[in-house]
C-alpha cells in the first residue's frame, strides 16, 4: 500500500508507545452490535498499471464529443471553450490542489491573493461593485441570488425567466420547497425569444438569464426598469460569461445579482462538474452575500495581505442564522477561471468574444438557408441559436450524426440549439451545414 | 470601577447601559461587553421609529469571528439611532459611553428603568459572575 | 522528546503584487485562431445592448501569467509540502494517479448533453462509484450530485422531509448536538426546519436523555456526526437511532469523519437512515484551496424514491439515465454533480480494495493515538476517552501558566514548518470554554513525520514557559505576519481597484 507507511515494526513501537496490545484494541469501545460483520466487498486492490487498464476501459466506453475526431456543437448551458495549456499546467502545481481553505492566511497568501483576483475579475465582467468567492456551479448560484433577494427585500415570492436554463429553475424548485416561498414563470414572446413580463407583484426578484437558454440576449434595461418599478431586484445569470464580452455587462444594465457558470472557460466539460458558480452584487448588498469573501489588508508591519472577511454572515459562525449553508466552494477551478481570464487580458477577451459571435452569426445564415430549417427565434444572439427543424424530429437527426461523432447540437422536439465558438473553423460548421442538410428527409 | 461603570447609568445583566433624561433613554453596551467582544466590526441596530421591546433582541454586534445579540433595557421607540457606527463601529471600542452610544428610545415605562441595576450593583454582579 | 528548532528559511520567495498591477496597455496571453468568416460589429448587432468598455481586465503576457501564479502558488502551504493536521478536514495525500485519470478526454472530454449511448462508459463509473459507496456505508442507494459535504446535508434534510411529507407529517424540528460543524443548522434553516440543539453530556459523547427528553412527534430528524467532531465514536448509536426512530424521526449522519470508520462500521446498519460522504475527506479527491468537493448521500431503501433526479440505473449491459422520478426532491444543482470527483474517488476505492480502505482506517486511527499519546501530558484532553481518528486537545494548562492560547501554538507551529491543527471548533461551550486543538494526522504520514510534530509542539510549549512573548508573536519565519482581520471586516476592501494600488 503505497499510501500507507507503517511497517510492522512502526505498528508494534507506536502501540508501545500508546498502551495498546494490538490496533484491534483501539477500536474495542466499539459496541459489537453496530460493527460490521464481514470484510468490505469492494473487489480486488489494483497495481498502478492494472487501475490505469482498467479505467482506460471505461474511458473507452464513453466517445467525448471535446475529444480529437468528435465535432461539437453541444452548448445549452455548458459551452466548452479553447482552454490554453498554461492553465491546467498551473494548476498541476500541488501547492494549489493540495491545500485546504486558507483558515490561516499567513502560509495560504497564494490562494487568498488568486481568489481576490477572481473576485476582482467576476465583479468587472458583471459590472458590479462585489463578488464572492465562488459557488457551486451556475444553478445552485442562482438559488442562491433568490435566496438573497429575499434577505434583501424582505419578500418571499420569486418570478423567474421561462429562458432560465431548465437545470437552474429546477434547482431553484428545489431549494424554495422547504420554505414558504414559491415563484412563477415569466414566459417567453413565441416571436422574439424574450421574456415577456405581465403585471410584477409584489416579489422579491426577476431572475433572467441573458444569453437565455436559447441563445437569445435579453433586453436587460427594460427587465430592470420593470423589477425596480415593483421594488424588486434583477438578477441576471448566464451560463455564458463571455458573452459580456461583447454586451453590455448586467451592472451597467441595471441588475442587482449577477450569477452564472463559469466551466467552460476554466476547465474540460467533465460531464458538467466540477464547474464554478460565479456570484456578484451591488456594494450595498455586501453583508447579504452568501458564500466566503476574502478582503485586503496589512499585516502588523503594513505589508499587504489577503484574508476571509466578513465570515459573520457564514454558518460556521452564525449557525442556523447564516446566510446560506454553503461551505466549500469551487476554489480550483475559480483559480482556472482566474488564470484564463489573465492570459486573456482586455484585448483578448473582446476578440475571443467577437470570434465567436462572428462565427456563430455565419454558422446561423448558413443553416438558417437551409431547406427544411428555419430561426426558431428573432431577437439577437451570442454564440448559440434555436434552429426549427421542418418534420418535428430534431433528436432523430441529432442522434444519427452523433453516431459518427458530429455532434449537432441539443434537440428538444422540432428545436435544434447549436453552439458555435472559437473553435469551430469554417470548414467544421460547413460540415454542419451539408451533414444536417443531408440528414433532414 | 467608577470610571468604568459611570453612575448616571442604569444596566443590564446582558451588559448594556440606559440614560434617562426626561423620557428619553440612550441606549448602548458597556465596558465589560466591550472587551469580552474584542474589536467591534459592525453593528446592525433598528431604524428610527421602530419600537423596541424590553428584553427582547433589537439588534447585533459584530467581531471578526463572533456575533452578539443586543437586548433591549427597555420597551420604547427608537427616536435616534448613532448611524456613523455603521462606518465606524470602532467608536464603540474606543468610548462606549459617549461617542459609541447606540440608540435614543422614548421610553414606554420610566420603571422599566428604574429597576435596572445601578453602577454599584452592575460591578458586583460581574464581580458575582464573570 | 526531543527539542526541535524552527526551520529554516533562505529560499527565495517574491513579493507579488496583484496581477492587475503589472503588464502594460495592449499586452495579452491570448492565442487566439484567425477569424476565418466575415466580421460581426456588435454594436450593430447588438445596438443599445452592446458592450461599451472594456472590463478591467490584466494586460499580460503568458509569462508574466505564468510567474504570476508561479509565485502565489508558493506562498501556499500544501499536503504535499508538509503535515496538514486540520482536524474534520482528513486532509490525506491526494494520489497523483487519480489527477491523472480524471484529465483523460475519456472523462474530462465528455459533454453532459451528449446521447447517453456516447457516455456509457461515464455512466458506468457514476453508477458502479454508487455501489462502493453503498458497500462502504451500509446504504441502499446514493446520489452522487451533491457538490459538497453542506449540499449534502441540504439533499440528505429534502429527502427527509419529503419521506415525513409522504407519509402526511410535517414534523418541523431537528435535533444537533452543540459540538456538530455550523453546516448542519444553516443546512436545516434552508429546508424550513428549526434547530434544537443538544448539550454534549459530561462524557463528550451525546446525552441520551437530553436527547429522550427533546425528541418527540415533532422531530424530523436528529444529525448527528459519529465519531463526533471530538474525535469520539457515539458508542450509544443503537440506543440513539432508537430513540429517534420511536418519536418518528430519522436519523442522519454528518459523514465528515468516515475516514475513522471504513471496513469496521457501516453507519447505514447502525440506525442512521441518511449519511453524506466527503468525498475530498476520505476518499482523497483533493481540496483545491477550498474546492471543489463533492458530498454523495447515501440513504437506506425507504428513502430511496425521494432521491434527487436524475439517478444512473443499470438496465442488462447498458446505462441509461432516469429522469422520472415522481417522488424525487428535485434537482440541486445542473448536470451530474462534481463528475471529476467521481472519477477521482473510483480510482482510489479501486486502488486500495476493501483491505486497503480498512488498513487506512486502522492507520488513521493508530496516528491519532499516537499523538494523543505523545502530547496528552502537555495538553489536557477535551474528554478522556478513546479517540478515532482525530483528538482534541485544550489550552486550559498552556493558557493558565503561560497566557499562551491556541492560536498562538497555531501560528508558531508554522515556525516549525507545520500547517497548524483545527483551532476554531469545537466551540468552547463544548470544550469547557478552553480553547480547541483538533489534531488529524490522517493515515498517509509516517511516525517520523509525527513524532517531529509532536517534538514541535513539546518545545512550542517550552517556549511558551521562557518566552511567552516569543509565542505570541508568532509566526517569525512566515513571508507575512499576522493580518489585520479588525481592519480587513471594518473597511472591506474585496476586489482591486486603481485606487488601492500601491
Amino acid at each position: 500500500m503505497r499510501y500507507l507507511p507503517h511497517t510492522e515494526a512502526d505498528v508494534a513501537r507506536m502501540l508501545k508507545v500508546i498502551g495498546a496490545p494490538a490496533v484491534e484494541a483501539l477500536f474495542a469501545h466499539i459496541p459489537a452490535a453496530v460493527r460490521s460483520q464481514r470484510p468490505l466487498d469492494l473487489g480486488p486492490a489494483l497495481d498502478e498499471a492494472a487501475l490505469l487498464d482498467h479505467l482506460g476501459e471505461i474511458a473507452a466506453q464513453s466517445r467525448p464529443a471535446g475529444a480529437e475526431g468528435a465535432l461539437s456543437f453541444l452548448g445549452a448551458g455548458l459551452t466548452p471553450h479553447h482552454v490554453p495549456t498554461a492553465v491546467d499546467a498551473l494548476l498541476g502545481r500541488a501547492e494549489w490542489y493540495t491545500s485546504y481553505t486558507p483558515y490561516q492566511p499567513e502560509i495560504s497568501q497564494g490562494t487568498l491573493q488568486a481568489i481576490f483576483e477572481f473576485q476582482t475579475i467576476v465583479a468587472e465582467l458583471f459590472g458590479l461593485g462585489v463578488a464572492n468567492a465562488s459557488m457551486y456551479d451556475g444553478a445552485s448560484a442562482a438559488a442562491e441570488a433568490i435566496l438573497m433577494a429575499k434577505r434583501v427585500t424582505g419578500r418571499g415570492h420569486a418570478v423567474i425567466s421561462a429562458g432560465l436554463h431548465p437545470h437552474y429553475v429546477a434547482t431553484a424548485e428545489t431549494y424554495l420547497s422547504g420554505l414558504t416561498d414559491s415563484f412563477q414563470l415569466a414566459p417567453l414572446d413565441d416571436r422574439t425569444g424574450r421574456t415577456t413580463l405581465s403585471e410584477l407583484g409584489e416579489v422579491s426578484c426577476l431572475v433572467v438569464q441573458s444569453p437565455n437558454y436559447w441563445g437569445v440576449v435579453e433586453d436587460l434595461p427594460a427587465l430592470a426598469q420593470a423589477a425596480h418599478a415593483r421594488g424588486a431586484l434583477l438578477v441576471v445569470a448566464t451560463t455564458e460569461p463571455l458573452a459580456y464580452g461583447a454586451l453590455e455587462s448586467p451592472g451597467a444594465c441595471g441588475a442587482d445579482i449577477a450569477c452564472g457558470e463559469g466551466i467552460g472557460l476554466a476547465t474540460g466539460p467533465s460531464l458538467g462538474g466540477p464547474g464554478v458558480g460565479l456570484f456578484a452584487a451591488r456594494t450595498e448588498h455586501t453583508r447579504k452575500l452568501p458564500g466566503r469573501l476574502i478582503g485586503e489588508t496589512v499585516d502588523h508591519q503594513g505589508r499587504r495581505g489577503y484574508v476571509l472577511t466578513l465570515a459573520t454572515r457564514e454558518q460556521h459562525i452564525r449557525r442556523e442564522q447564516a446566510t446560506s449553508n454553503i461551505c466549500t466552494n469551487q476554489g480550483l477551478i475559480a483559480l482556472a477561471f482566474t488564470i484564463h481570464l489573465c492570459l486573456l487580458g482586455r484585448r483578448g477577451w473582446r476578440e475571443l468574444s467577437a470570434l465567436n459571435l462572428a462565427k456563430a452569426e455565419y454558422a446561423k445564415r448558413q443553416l438558417a438557408s437551409l431547406r427544411g430549417f428555419s430561426l426558431r427565434y428573432t431577437a439577437p444572439t451570442f454564440n448559440e441559436f434555436a434552429l426549427r427543424v421542418r418534420g418535428g424530429d430534431a433528436a432523430r437527426a441529432v442522434e444519427k450524426l452523433a453516431e459518427h461523432n458530429l455532434f449537432a447540437g441539443v434537440a428538444e422536439n422540432d428545436t435544434l440549439l447549436v453552439s458555435v465558438t472559437e473553435k469551430h473553423r469554417k470548414g467544421d460548421i460547413d460540415r454542419l451545414v451539408k451533414e444536417l442538410n443531408e440528414v433532414l428527409p | 470601577m467608577s470610571s468604568d461603570y459611570p453612575n448616571d447609568l442604569r444596566y443590564t445583566k446582558e451588559h448594556e447601559w440606559a440614560r434617562l433624561e426626561g423620557n428619553r433613554a440612550t441606549i448602548g453596551i458597556t465596558k465589560f461587553a466591550v472587551e469580552s467582544l474584542g474589536d467591534i466590526t459592525q453593528v446592525d441596530l433598528p431604524k428610527e421609529g421602530e419600537a423596541i421591546r424590553k428584553d427582547a433582541v433589537f439588534g447585533t454586534v459584530e467581531s471578526v469571528k463572533a456575533v452578539s445579540d443586543l437586548f433591549a433595557p427597555c420597551s420604547g421607540k427608537v427616536l435616534k439611532v448613532n448611524d456613523p457606527l455603521s462606518d465606524s463601529p470602532e467608536y464603540i471600542n474606543e468610548d462606549c459611553y459617549d461617542e459609541g452610544w447606540m440608540l435614543v428610545v422614548e421610553v414606554a415605562d420610566l420603571k422599566e428603568i428604574e429597576a435596572l441595576m445601578t453602577a454599584q450593583q452592575y460591578a458586583e454582579y460581574l464581580k458575582e459572575n464573570h | 522528546m526531543k527539542r526541535a528548532q524552527p526551520i529554516e528559511t533562505r529560499q527565495l520567495l517574491h513579493s507579488e503584487p496583484p496581477i492587475f498591477e503589472q503588464g502594460s496597455p495592449g499586452r495579452s496571453g491570448a492565442s487566439l485562431p484567425p477569424l476565418d468568416v466575415p466580421a460581426v460589429d456588435p454594436v450593430a448587432h447588438f445596438g443599445a445592448l452592446a458592450r461599451a468598455a472594456d472590463p478591467e481586465l490584466a494586460e499580460v503576457s503568458e509569462v508574466e501569467v505564468t510567474r504570476h501564479f508561479t509565485r502565489l502558488s508558493r506562498w501556499n502551504y500544501a499536503i504535499d509540502i508538509g503535515l496538514y493536521p486540520l482536524g474534520s478536514c482528513t486532509m490525506k495525500y491526494n494520489p497523483k494517479v487519480n489527477e491523472r485519470v480524471a484529465r483523460w478526454p475519456g472523462f474530462a472530454g465528455l459533454h453532459p448533453a451528449q446521447p447517453p449511448s456516447s457516455l456509457q462508459g461515464a455512466l458506468a463509473l457514476m453508477w458502479s462509484l454508487e455501489r462502493l459507496l453503498c458497500e462502504i456505508g451500509g446504504f441502499a442507494r446514493a446520489t452522487l450530485q451533491p457538490a459538497a459535504g453542506a449540499h449534502g446535508e441540504l439533499a440528505g434534510l429534502m429527502m427527509i422531509r419529503a419521506y415525513h411529507q409522504d407519509r402526511g407529517r410535517h414534523p418541523t424540528q431537528v435535533l444537533i448536538p452543540d459540538s456538530a460543524h455550523g453546516t448542519n443548522p444553516a443546512s436545516c434553516t434552508l429546508n424550513g426546519f428549526t434547530t434544537v440543539p443538544l448539550k454534549t453530556g459530561a462524557d463528550g459523547l451525546l446525552d441520551l436523555d437530553a436527547l429522550r427528553a427533546a425528541a418527540n412527534g415533532e422531530t424530523a430528524a436528529l444529525m448527528i456526526t459519529n465519531p463526533s467532531t471530538l474525535g469520539l465514536f457515539e458508542e450509544r448509536i443503537a440506543e440513539i437511532a432508537e430513540v429517534v426512530h420511536r418519536a418518528g424521526g430519522l436519523v442522519y449522519m454528518d459523514g465528515a469523519n468516515l475516514n475513522a470508520l471504513l471496513g469496521k462500521v457501516r453507519p447505514g446498519t447502525t440506525g442512521v437512515d441518511v449519511m453524506h460522504i466527503n468525498l475530498h475527506k476520505t476518499f482523497t479527491t483533493p481540496h483545491g484551496g477550498g474546492g471543489p468537493g463533492s458530498g454523495p448521500v447515501g440513504v437506506v431503501a425507504a428513502l430511496e424514491p425521494f432521491l434527487p433526479t436524475p439517478t444512473i440505473e443499470k438496465e442488462g449491459t447498458s446505462y441509461r439515465i432516469e429522469y422520472a422520478r415522481p417522488k424525487s426532491v428535485g434537482r440541486l444543482r445542473s448536470f451530474f454533480g462534481n463528475f471529476g470527483m467521481h472519477v477521482r474517488a473510483y480510482t482510489y476505492i479501486r486502488e486500495m480494495g476493501g483491505e486497503g480502505l480498512t488498513r487506512a482506517t486502522e492507520m488513521a486511527v493508530l496516528n491519532a493515538n499516537y499523538l494523543r499519546a505523545r502530547l496528552q501530558g502537555a495538553f489536557p484532553l477535551a474528554y478522556d476517552r478513546p479517540s478515532m481518528h482525530e483528538v482534541v486537545f485544550t489550552d486550559k494548562r498552556l493558557k493558565k501558566e503561560t497566557g499562551v492560547q491556541t492560536l498562538d501554538v497555531a501560528k508558531r507551529l508554522m515556525d516549525y514548518g507545520y500547517h497548524p491543527p483545527t483551532i476554531y471548533f469545537p466551540l468552547p461551550a463544548v470544550t469547557g470554554g478552553a480553547g480547541a486543538l483538533m489534531i488529524e494526522p490522517t493515515e498517509t504520514e509516517t511516525p517520523e513525520t509525527l513524532d517531529a510534530f509532536a517534538d514541535a509542539l513539546l518545545s512550542i510549549v517550552e517556549e511558551a514557559v521562557e518566552n511567552p512573548q516569543l509565542v505570541k508573536d508568532a509566526p517569525h519565519q512566515t513571508a507575512i505576519g499576522r493580518l489585520d482581520e479588525t481592519l480587513a471586516a471594518r473597511k472591506p476592501r474585496l476586489r482591486w481597484t486603481k485606487q488601492s494600488s500601491t
